[in-house]
């Protein structure tokens, strides 16, 4: 675990998202945009579901608010794509504020049917308000970001705006994935674990669970916000079906098939759900019925989600020449005592 | 230190603890006894905040707590440790005690240091005073429920307690590691001039320990005083102790 846990993961998966654009396709880019702006959205959905333990099944609504905030930003007022970026993180982060300070009030199922009940508030908002959100054919060409002075760079001038929003899209997803690290490895970041181990227990150390629930959500809110804007523009266009239940569902799948308990493992679950659809839709008509079964297999193959069951393995691996050593005292204890 | 007036509270119709009052001074080691279903819990719940009472005033220091939220109360100086034990079970034993010093410190704020590097130190010490040293890095869900109720000690005394209630301290152990764990609690009272209340079904520790025994009843407080006065309180010789000889 502690060798595991020494390599810089995030530089690694970070050197090796740079590479695609230089693989010269398209389709390569294409997909690896959508696995870097979808994981970033199943992260900040993590903070809530694995680190916190709260379940949303409304997080689609901050990555539809971020993705209209900006997308209206850039197109109707001509704003740069960065304050627009960051203007989308911080809308969604107000949303979640407003909706977060009741949804916590509740726990459990009800917390999640609440965080689910104004999702959908907002989707049918966007879909109805023809006059901001343009209703039910949403917003279409969002302007790609000023990139052009990409194309003066020695290497990076041969690529194509697709190739060069994608290296932005990395950059900007890199660095809140840094973010969210270092949020889960502050003192914040562990009064959330113990919150979701023990809710109960935390208040009797002097936790406020709310406030902190509140935060969390707040904090998940603005990233998902974020991916949102990104995706907005990569979709070039924003709809209300980003804020609609399915949409919230995808982050779920994605996080369980992963694995919640592992950093990386909302980032290897969307990898894996996008790859598998695009592979998917490619062979056969019957893909949701596929994808289900696809799904259910993986499920109970990889149990703690895939990245989960991979670091058990190799922790039981590395385990395998200590355990006598380790557990002898303790076996001694309870012979004692029986 | 502890001051409770009159405190009644009522689940459904049913009276579970009936205008009780009782007073702990600093320092004192206090202890609450009565049958099972006497209200002893419930109690430790009005008290600690964790329900609020119908009727009467729970004051800390001089200081009104009623009702007030179970987070604020523990950061005002009240610790606790609960009947079933009531640990963070997928935490290290290390995590669950430095967890407590952290939120108790109020850096459950800050979203940008090391939360891995504060108060290693103190935490070590503790776990070494605890005798719990050379289990930190055990994941404490997987112990044995003696130990876990040591890791919940710790958690409790991270917190920097003036007062600590324990909600049967010794439930579940042997008698070894009850008497172990007695000797524990008097030495770390003694050391950091604390004020113990406590409830424990076990006689043998109530009158080796405590100064002050309250003695409930069907929710109502049927005695009060040192254990020589208890024991020769005829009432607590019948519903109580008589039922034990």
């Amino acid at each position: 675990m502690t060798t595991l846990k020494r390599v810089p993961w995030t530089l690694v998966v970070f050197a090796a998202a740079l590479v695609v654009p230089f693989l010269g396709s398209r389709f390569y880019t294409f997909v690896a945009t959508d696995i870097a702006i979808l994981s970033l959205f199943a992260m900040s959905l993590n903070l809530l579901l694995g680190y916190t333990g709260l379940v949303s099944f409304g997080h689609a609504a901050y990555f539809g608010i971020g993705a209209y905030a900006c997308a209206l930003l850039m197109k109707s007022a001509g704003a740069p794509f960065l304050p627009s970026l960051v203007a989308g993180g911080l809308m969604a982060a107000a949303f979640a504020l407003v909706f977060g300070f009741f949804c916590v009030r509740l726990t459990r199922i009800y917390f999640a049917m609440l965080t689910l009940a104004f999702a959908q508030i907002v989707w049918a908002i966007c879909f109805k308000w023809n006059d901001v959100t343009g209703g039910e054919q949403g917003l279409p060409n969002v302007p790609y970001p000023d990139i052009d002075w990409m194309s003066s760079l020695p290497v990076l001038g041969d690529f194509r705006t697709g190739d060069q929003f994608y290296l932005v899209c990395v950059l900007i997803v890199a660095l809140c994935i840094a973010g969210l690290r270092r949020i889960i490895d502050s003192p914040f970041g562990r009064v959330l674990t113990v919150i979701r181990d023990n809710a109960e227990r935390a208040q009797f150390i002097g936790v406020n669970v709310r406030a902190h629930q509140l935060a969390a959500f707040v904090v998940a809110g603005f990233f998902a916000g974020i991916s949102g804007a990104l995706f907005g523009i990569f979709n070039r266009g924003v709809f209300p079906d980003f804020c609609y239940w399915t949409k919230s569902a995808e982050p779920l799948i994605m996080t369980i098939l992963g694995g919640m308990s592992a950093f990386w493992g909302p980032a290897v679950g969307a990898a894996a759900f996008i790859v598998l659809n695009q592979q998917i839709t490619s062979y056969t008509e019957y893909w949701p019925f596929t994808m289900g079964v696809v799904l259910i297999i993986l499920l109970f193959v990889f149990p703690g989600g895939i990245a989960g069951t991979l670091i058990g393995a190799v922790e039981r691996l590395r385990a395998r020449p200590q355990p006598d050593a380790g557990s002898a005292p303790d076996a001694r204890e309870s012979d004692a005592r029986g | 230190m502890l001051e409770v007036e009159g405190v009644r509270k009522t689940f459904d119709g049913f009276t579970a603890v009936d205008g009780v009052s009782l007073s702990v001074a600093r320092g004192e080691i206090a202890a609450v006894i009565g049958p099972n279903g006497a209200g002893k819990s419930t109690l430790f719940n009005l008290i600690t905040g964790h329900l609020s009472p119908d009727a009467g005033r729970v004051l800390l220091k001089g200081r009104d707590i009623t009702g007030a939220a179970p987070h604020r109360i523990c950061l005002m100086g009240m610790g606790r440790s609960f009947q079933r034990t009531n640990i963070f079970a997928k935490l290290t034993v290390f995590e669950n005690v430095q967890a407590a010093f952290i939120t108790h410190r109020r850096h459950g704020g800050n979203f940008w240091s090391l939360s891995s590097s504060l108060y290693r130190s103190e935490t070590h010490e503790l776990l070494a005073s605890l005798g719990l040293i050379d289990k930190a890095d055990a994941v404490s869900g997987a112990l044995s429920h003696g130990a876990q109720k040591q890791v919940e000690l710790g958690i409790a005394l991270a917190c920097d307690p003036e007062i600590l209630l324990l909600d049967e301290p010794t439930a579940g152990m042997s008698a070894a590691e009850t008497h172990e764990t007695i000797r524990l609690l008097e030495r770390i009272a003694r050391e950091r001039g604390l004020t113990l209340l406590f409830t424990e079904h076990d006689m043998e520790v109530v009158f080796s320990i405590a100064q002050r025994i309250s003695v409930l009843h069907q929710g109502r407080m049927i005695a009060r005083g040192t254990p020589t006065e208890v024991q020769a309180h005829a009432e607590v010789r019948r519903v109580y102790l008589g039922e034990r000889h």
